[in-house]
């Protein structure tokens, strides 16, 4: 990388050590992937991690040293959920003795090491910081230091920002820094399509079976899907906003899925058409039996595949605020008919404290609580993998939550039937 | 079939045992986690949807792998792994390393003093050329050698 004078000196130690050290780890994650410069980060971070476990012992260590350096980001950043939130997820004596004293015993240390570097808020702990209750959403162009696969994905793909798929401590690296290394997806070359997917599906697909589908099948590249506009139409509304935000999580936790274009929807598709692919595209065909192969592969990982689901996770990531009140409507009419008033199994959604302070200002807010469903800004992925949830049958209806658990996947009409009572 | 793969060299190092084979992208939080979360001291793969690892143990080998792929705390769990001391001895990426990797094995090297080996760009070859218990040697300049 050519460094200009000012990093040159940063890089020889002229502001410190520690400045020196996460300089010297970003030039060489640079150098390796050919990157020419550094480029200023133009808005504000998001961190991938927002827990306290205690075997991340590196994060407290550097953490300290930053803060003892003095050290702080220009801009405010945000932050993952929470791995707890003992009032809306309620968990038994012995769990909460082991999340607490065991598992996420750094928690409270932790986050007051995010706030003395430049933490957003108290509520700036969500996966979905894009939202616009939240605030942190990039304009088309920007550069961002963000980790968090299913923020950057979207942050690329729906707003057209720039940003890598960095990794946890490289994001605040670069925050801190106030720049990060140009290559791969912050270069207009990186951000062309290597491959066309092509939907020839009857219906709108699952958004996480599809994105499913396409991460595995792409893995790291970026895929520009056509056919899918068929059914979600050419503008980013509330509706192809939340869709996008599911279907671009389980590209990147099914695979490794930083950019995506939809012809005729996402912005630089809308731009540049095709001259966004590259020579010598590969192609996918999607139809509906592709769909129901990639769904019927997925494991159960219940020791008894036939038990009956204890706990449901909604949201994640994290639920929209118009996604809430779809829920809501839908229990309304699914517990009709199985002429239930509460749901059958205990169901936890899990929406950015910002968007569920919006919410619970709702009508539908006071029905979904009064179907006995449990609203929580936590991380369900936290919640479950571990040794303590890992046992039990948790049901979802995330592919991301799906991957890094033993939670079970429904598609979103059965996840519905299951918890109104609908279907056993 | 080819016994020697030449490849970049992104930390030097020497080793000489067995391999672990990942024919697809290898997830490194749904490999790691478990070992990491219960404070093993040996990784047992653990990842449901990648039976080239799942069970396996991955402390002290040589992992081939294309990519690694999934969560963007991949790097972190890389540099905890190694800072825990129950990392395996040698990455060996097929393809280019990819963000996560990298940061992973960069955080390791400048933050931890891990002496971690990572090479990639060894070609696809290598995937089918090698198995999970064979034994391989790899050298500083960045060969592997099916042994």
């Amino acid at each position: 990388m050519k460094l200009t004078e000012e990093e040159q000196k940063i890089l020889s130690g002229s502001e410190g050590e520690t400045k020196a050290k996460i300089m010297r780890t970003l030039v060489e994650f640079g150098d390796l992937f050919g990157a020419t410069e550094f480029v200023p980060v133009s808005t504000c971070g998001h961190l991938v991690t927002s827990f306290g476990i205690g075997l991340l012992k590196p994060v407290y260590r550097i953490m300290d040293e930053i803060i003892g350096a003095g050290l702080k980001t220009p801009y405010p950043f945000t932050v993952d959920p929470r791995p707890i939130d003992y009032k809306n997820v309620k968990c038994g004596l012995l769990n909460k003795l082991i999340f607490s004293k065991v598992m996420y015993s750094k928690q409270k240390e932790y986050e007051a090491q995010l706030s003395k570097i430049g933490l957003k808020n108290k509520n700036a702990f969500t996966c979905a910081c894009y939202l616009e209750e939240v605030g942190n959403t990039p304009k088309y162009g920007d550069i961002l230091s963000w980790a968090e696969s299913s923020a950057v994905v979207f942050a690329n793909s729906v707003l057209g920002a720039r940003c890598n798929r960095n990794s946890g401590m490289l994001d605040i690296f670069g925050a801190l820094i106030g720049k990060v290394p140009k290559f791969g997806l912050l270069t207009d070359e990186g951000r062309k399509a290597d491959f066309v997917v092509e939907v020839r599906t009857s219906k709108l697909p699952e958004a996480q079976i599809l994105g499913s589908a396409i991460g595995m099948r792409v893995m790291e590249k970026v895929p520009y899907v056509v056919g899918l506009d068929k059914f979600l139409g050419n503008e980013l509304n509330d509706n192809t906003i939340a869709y996008l935000k599911d279907f671009g999580a389980a590209t990147a936790s099914n695979g490794a899925v930083g950019l995506y274009h939809i012809e005729n929807l996402t912005p630089e598709a809308k731009k540049f058409k095709t001259k966004l692919l590259k020579e010598n595209v590969e192609r996918y065909i999607i139809d509906d039996e592709e769909l129901e192969r990639v769904y019927q592969s997925y494991p159960i990982m219940w020791k008894k595949k036939d038990q009956k689901p204890s706990l449901c996770f909604i949201g994640c990531p994290h639920l929209s605020f118009s996604q809430l009140v779809k829920w809501t409507e839908n229990l309304e009419t699914a517990l009709r008919e199985s002429g239930r008033k509460k749901v059958k199994v205990r169901t936890i959604m899990t929406s950015a404290p910002d968007v569920v302070e919006r919410f619970k200002k709702t009508e539908s807010y006071k029905k979904l609580i009064g179907y006995g469903v449990k609203i929580s800004s936590i991380c369900p992925l936290m919640f479950t993998n571990n040794p303590i949830a890992g046992g039990k049958p948790i049901i979802t209806n995330s592919n991301k939550l799906r991957t890094y658990s033993k939670a079970r996947y429904f598609k979103d009409e059965d996840i519905l039937k299951i918890i109104s009572g609908v279907k056993e | 079939m080819k016994k020697i793969f030449k490849g970049r060299v992104i930390c030097a190092g020497e080793y000489e045992g067995e391999c672990v084979v990942s024919r697809q992208g290898l997830n490194t939080l749904a490999t790691f986690q478990k070992s990491a979360l219960m404070n093993k001291k040996k990784v047992i793969g653990s990842d449901q949807n990648n039976k080239d690892v799942d069970g396996k143990n991955l402390t002290g080998v040589a992992l081939i792998l294309p990519q690694t792929i999934g969560s963007t705390t991949g790097g972190l769990v890389i540099q905890t792994i190694c800072q825990m001391k129950i990392n395996p001895s040698a990455l060996l990426f097929s393809e280019e390393i990819d963000s996560l990797a990298a940061s992973g094995v960069i955080l390791a090297k400048n933050w931890e003093n891990s002496n971690i080996i990572a090479i990639d760009k060894l070609g696809n070859d290598i995937l089918s050329a090698v198995k999970t218990g064979d034994k391989i040697r790899v050298s500083k300049d960045g060969m592997v050698e099916i042994l």
